[in-house]
């Protein structure tokens, strides 16, 4: 049996957002969203930590060179969305709601195709130090 | 004398931004903090009041009426707002996390009971950045 080691990478970034579903009233955004729905814009230190699960390389050591893995998510992540409005700023985010669960998905994404095959990859993003998704769940 | 501290947070987008300069001045001071179309921030607030102990209740001063104070003052001004448009003690003001601080001990000042002072502001803008504003 080999051995299975996850391996974490921790990193952030600050970003505004709002919440809401355009196709909606103000009143259902409002009634459904809250406070996430203020027209101009709230944010967040979102914390990113990335888990790569595979079987350490026997040459290595490593599941995957964490410093590697810090500079995809900078390029991949950080340059698109740090100190930058969700809703206004993003690709990724012009119809697509930039909820914990949705951004979560997207960072996978950006990130899988870069890694092995081989490896597996999980995404947990804080929100707020209570708040966090997972993706894949 | 006697140290209390109450920890709130609030999240809140801003830009730092002076609209007397141009934008590749801010974008030279500022860096990314400068994005027309704001950035944000968990923040946290730890507010130290200072006073001498009650001795009927042990207390310095009620901690839950100061967080309800709080509450009240600050967090519905600041909480899920836009500092630069949406808080009207933070405006004409450039949002950075010093002017914050300064606004914050302002406000919440007044509201406090005779027996406490405010002691000092500490507000983190990211878990490695803070401001402590003691009131001179």
């Amino acid at each position: 049996m080999q051995n299975r080691v996850s391996v974490f990478r921790h990193e952030h970034f600050n970003a505004a957002h709002r919440l809401y579903n355009p196709a909606w009233t103000d009143d259902k955004n409002d009634a459904v969203f809250g406070k996430c729905n203020n027209p101009s814009f709230h944010g967040h230190n979102y914390e990113l930590i990335v888990k790569v699960t595979g079987v350490p390389d026997a040459a290595t050591g490593y599941v995957i060179d964490l410093k590697q893995l810090s500079d995809l998510v900078k390029k991949e992540v950080h340059e698109r969305f740090d100190h930058k409005n969700l809703n206004l700023d993003t690709e990724e985010f012009k119809q697509l709601n930039p909820t914990a669960e949705n951004i979560a998905i997207v960072i996978y994404h950006l990130l899988r195709p870069h890694i092995d095959a081989d490896k597996d990859v999980q995404i947990r993003l804080y929100e707020t130090p209570r708040n966090f998704v997972e993706y894949p769940a | 004398m006697v140290y209390l501290t109450r920890l709130e947070h609030f999240n809140a987008a801003h830009k730092l931004y002076n609209p007397n300069w141009t934008p590749e001045k801010n974008e030279a001071m500022f860096g990314k903090c400068a994005n027309e179309n704001w950035h944000g921030h968990n923040y946290d607030l730890f507010v130290t009041i200072k006073g001498h102990v009650n001795e009927d209740t042990g207390f310095l001063f009620d901690v839950k009426k100061l967080s309800e104070i709080i509450k009240e003052h600050i967090l519905e001004k600041l909480d899920h707002k836009n500092l630069n448009i949406d808080v009207d003690f933070m405006r004409d003001k450039m949002c950075s996390t010093e002017n914050l601080a300064k606004a914050i001990w302002q406000q919440l000042a007044p509201h406090l009971p005779e027996e406490v002072k405010l002691h000092c502001i500490k507000l983190y803008e990211t878990p490695r950045i803070y401001v402590e504003y003691f009131g001179e």
